[in-house]
């Protein structure tokens, strides 16, 4: 189905929506190809190809609003879905805040080039998929005897989306996107078999090189790991490695929404312009980012994206707020669906940092844990490095941190200068004083 | 369309507004509802029709797959329907509904795995999609499927209206009926919030080595978000219930425990302290504590993390791993729960599958092609998300069978520990056997006793090592009807575990020092 094809369905859609009874239709159509390849211990252990269709759909009708999904997109079983979507919305209570956003939002920046389309995605061949996933399988494997297994893969996807409303929105976007990892696992006398893994992600094949030191640093991170122990339960520095700082920032993510606020489960609820974290918090929604892995013109409702602040020198300034819930709150809407997230970054490695640490643990990933939207309590289990007088002693492993979102922010000391690459969440390392660790 | 078959109706509705549709069809006459000819059925017939395909179609998509040389081909066919219902501020004013449908082919070459799937069911696709999974293997040797024999699946959750043909209207009550018990029980309640997600799913599989096999999967789940406040502080807490169950499920005796203990678990946080973080005894109590059991041993006895070597339990087959008194099941056959399969999604018959048998280490879950690896049975574990995904051994119903001790001699015999009661989340480091579980609300035990609540802890601990630290079992066995929902590997599948009362000896508790 071509770019064109989706948006004639999708425009006739709308058709028989309204036919059907609906005031107003929202549509999305998307298709994606996707493939992957994995290698093991020399073998190729998984090769996956398919396309996908992907029809959604929401119904406006006398202030009653229902949504629905469906991956058939024969004509005669969608007038079917149509209607009976239509017939539906009809049992449901009204609510008067449903509605298509105003078109005064819709005013997209055509003019930008976000770059997340390889235009030669079509020329990348099976056997160059292959070959990356078992070069590097076999380049990984070589480095050492200690290697227990050893899993690469390579995947590529394309996907194109369209989107309608029927009170004047029409957009659609075609991205793509490459990626390749490699997981090594090695043996400790003691028992355990600790792996690690390093990936490298791009919307360009040709992004796709010098490869061979994903293993080499998958294979040290899982040695590095060998010997870990627990230490005594006690208050210490903490710094973040930027690959593991997700967990903690999914944390004042979801109190950030219209959802969380308005149904008061949120720790952010009128804390507009005050102060939440220290100074070295500064972090930005940005749409436009060149080849961004979440750069878009347009948000999940249809509206126009913008950059926008949501800390900045530590003081929240922009909560998330989708259409729906901006006319449930009466707020100005943001969006409900972030783009690429960006912080503001200091000058200095973890590696500088840690020598800074008189005694602390660097934490190199999470393992479980949770965070309280509305009371900001949070705990989470960590594996890392212990750190004394800026010296790295022993792994660490078994412990948790705990504490509440709104003190551990304000004891964020120093922002690292590494960003993450490979995600749409481009975190660096963050150095946080005072984190209470339980262990022994 | 020109007429109105069972068939098309299934294939296309997705709302359960069987309100509108079912009883003119299926309905006039009552018996007919009660005995839908693709529950449990005795031949693949129905199903073939529901999937618009024949044995001969399917044979020659199966021999494109093989044209090869793989060894086995299977054919995974899948239509899911789903609704959700949502109330808030006394109305239930959102509603989704998705259906997905299709077929995933898979071709297997040793342990080497081609996959593809369609959405299309019609011979060109499917075929399209075999010649695509067929490039796993690369030979001149062509196998040709053998004829198909019929695999009868057990009943362990017997339904009598399906859940597509329960319309909205006769959902919304219910609903109605839980809000109105949430704000009741409770003044200091601000916000509550309802969800109702009905699951119908039709699976076929069918197999080269000639095994076809049918089963309707139902699923209710209901799910009670509440927030309080009392004296300008607030809480927030949640409960639910997810079965393999019919609406004839849904009494007053089944449904208002949720709407209770979403409250009760909601309000006891006003008066939680603190805990002192480290290292302590802690009791888990009967329930859904067994997230423990998923964790701490579930994963890691995955044969496929142990065929590639991965997990900490690669080399402890037949060893003694825990007291005596330890037995752990993982359990596909528990009537009704959540976890439960008729077959799995490979077409083998599900049982109950002992891990640990009095302390010592029997059995990982096996897939088809762990099973051959090894060399034994498969045991009913091979599982996918959905038909664009292959299969994997996965946990099912994970539990610890009763021991000789009670629940109050296990509290009496504390002097300060935890006593564990709810959790929402858990992880597990398959290599080291790192694993957590994150409590959202439980009680200290002082000197033998429950007393204050706690709240928003993580548990970590070591599998292997706390395995050994379960120093006592009662008599108390609870499955979790909650349930939840498993990940691995970018695949969830819905899983429940249970466990009777158990005392740890020693895991690292999260909270200030």
């Amino acid at each position: 189905m071509s770019k064109y094809d989706k948006i004639e369905l999708a425009r006739w859609v709308v058709k028989k929506g309204k036919q059907a009874g609906a005031d107003d239709i929202s549509v999305d159509v998307i298709k994606d190809r996707s493939i992957s390849v994995d290698f093991r211990d020399g073998k190729m252990e998984e090769l996956k190809e398919s396309s996908q269709n992907y029809l959604s759909l929401s119904v406006y009708a006398d202030h009653r609003y229902t949504s629905h999904t469906t991956c058939d997109l024969n004509k005669d079983s969608l007038e079917k879905f149509i209607s009976e979507a239509v017939a539906m919305t009809g049992y449901l209570n009204e609510d008067p805040y449903r509605s298509l956003p105003d078109p005064k939002y819709y005013k997209i920046r055509n003019d930008i080039d976000l770059g997340i389309h390889d235009d030669h995605y079509y020329d990348v061949t099976s056997e160059q998929r292959v070959k990356i996933a078992r070069d590097l399988e076999a380049a990984t494997s070589a480095l050492s005897d200690k290697i227990v297994t050893c899993n690469a893969s390579y995947s590529d996807s394309r996907a194109e989306f369209v989107k309608i409303n029927s009170n004047g929105f029409e957009g659609e976007r075609q991205s793509t996107y490459f990626g390749v990892g490699v997981e090594t696992t090695v043996k400790d006398v003691h028992g355990g078999r600790p792996g690690d893994y390093d990936y490298i992600g791009s919307r360009f094949f040709k992004d796709i090189s010098s490869l061979e030191r994903l293993g080499r640093t998958a294979f040290k991170r899982a040695m590095q790991k060998i010997g870990q122990k627990k230490i005594e339960s006690g208050v210490y520095d903490m710094i973040v490695e930027n690959r593991a700082l997700t967990t903690m920032l999914a944390g004042i993510r979801y109190p950030l929404t219209g959802s969380y606020l308005y149904r008061k489960n949120s720790c952010f609820e009128n804390k507009l312009g005050e102060k939440i974290a220290s100074g070295k918090l500064t972090i930005i929604d940005d749409p436009y980012l060149k080849a961004g892995f979440s750069s878009q013109l347009y948000d999940n409702d249809g509206m126009a994206t913008k950059k926008r602040a949501l800390f900045e020198k530590g003081v929240l300034k922009s909560y998330l707020i989708d259409w729906y819930y901006s006319r449930k709150l009466n707020m100005e809407p943001t969006t409900g669906s972030e783009s690429n997230i960006t912080f503001a970054l200091g000058s200095r490695s973890p590696e500088e940092m840690i020598r800074d640490v008189k005694q602390g643990i660097f934490v190199t990933q999470f393992v479980g844990g949770n965070s309280n939207s509305l009371t900001g309590d949070f705990s989470y289990g960590i594996v890392g490095l212990y750190v004394k007088d800026g010296e790295i002693v022993h792994p660490v492993n078994e412990m948790n941190i705990s504490g509440n979102i709104m003190e551990i922010w304000k004891n964020l000391a120093e922002v690292g200068n590494d960003p993450y690459q490979y995600s749409s969440i481009m975190r660096p390392s963050m150095y946080f004083k005072d984190v209470h660790f339980s262990g022994i | 369309m020109s007429s109105m078959t069972r068939r098309s109706f299934l294939k296309t509705s997705a709302q359960g507004l069987a309100v509108a549709a079912v009883p003119v069809i299926f309905k006039a006459n009552p018996l007919a509802a009660l005995s839908s000819p693709l529950l449990n059925p005795d031949s693949a017939a129905e199903y073939y029709e529901h999937f618009e395909v024949s044995e001969e179609i399917i044979r020659k998509v199966m021999a494109s797959a093989l044209n090869k040389g793989g060894d086995y081909c299977d054919m995974f066919f899948e239509h899911t329907i789903s609704n959700t219902i949502l109330l808030e501020d006394d109305r239930v004013d959102r509603a989704y509904s998705n259906v997905d449908y299709g077929v995933g082919i898979r071709v297997v070459e040793n342990d080497q795995i081609g996959y593809s799937f369609t959405e299309e069911l019609n011979p060109a696709a499917m075929g399209d999609a075999a010649r695509t999974a067929a490039n796993i293997a690369n030979q001149s040797r062509s196998i040709p499927p053998a004829a198909l024999d019929f695999r009868k699946a057990a009943d362990f959750y017997p339904i009598e209206t399906l859940w597509e043909d329960v319309g909205i209207k006769d959902k919304i009550p219910i609903l109605r009926k839980l809000n109105e018990r949430v704000w009741s029980r409770d003044k200091r309640i601000i916000n509550a919030r309802v969800y109702f997600v009905d699951t119908s799913t039709y699976k076929m599989i069918v197999r080269s080595d000639g095994v076809v096999g049918c089963d309707y999967q139902p699923m209710i789940t209901i799910y009670v978000l509440c927030t309080a406040e009392d004296k300008g502080k607030r809480e927030q807490n949640n409960f639910s219930m997810s079965v393999r169950r019919g609406i004839d499920h849904l009494t007053s005796e089944n449904l208002n425990p949720i709407a209770d203990e979403a409250v009760r678990q909601t309000v006891l946080l006003f008066d939680a302290v603190n805990l002192e973080g480290g290292e302590m005894e802690v009791v888990l109590a009967a329930g859904e504590s067994g997230i423990l059991l998923h964790e701490a041993i579930g994963h890691g006895m995955e044969a496929d993390f142990n065929r590639k070597e991965e997990s900490i339990f690669s080399d402890k087959i037949g060893k003694k791993v825990a007291e005596n008194f330890v037995s752990i099941v993982d359990d596909g056959t528990y009537p009704g729960a959540r976890g439960t399969l008729n077959l799995d999604d490979e077409c083998n018959s599900t049982r109950k599958t002992y891990l640990v048998k009095d302390g010592i280490l029997l059995s990982y879950m096996h897939d088809a092609i762990s099973a051959r690896h090894y060399k034994v049975e498969p045991t009913g574990n091979g599982r996918r998300q959905s038909f664009r995904y292959p299969p994997i051994p996965r946990m099912r119903n994970t539990y610890m069978m009763p021991g000789p001790h009670t629940k109050e001699e296990i509290i009496s015999s504390v002097k300060k520990g935890l006593y564990a009661e709810s959790f929402t989340n858990g992880e597990v480091l398959i290599g080291p056997g790192d694993f957590t579980f994150y409590l959202s609300s439980g009680y200290l035990i002082e000197n033998g006793k429950i007393t204050r609540p706690v709240k928003d802890v993580n548990l970590i601990g070591n599998g292997p090592d706390v395995l050994t630290r379960v120093v006592m079992v009662a008599d108390d066995l609870k499955l979790s009807e909650g349930g939840g929902t498993c990940g691995k590997g970018g695949q969830g599948v819905p899983v429940s575990m249970g466990l009777p009362t158990v005392k740890v000896s020693s895991i690292t508790v999260g909270g200030r020092s």
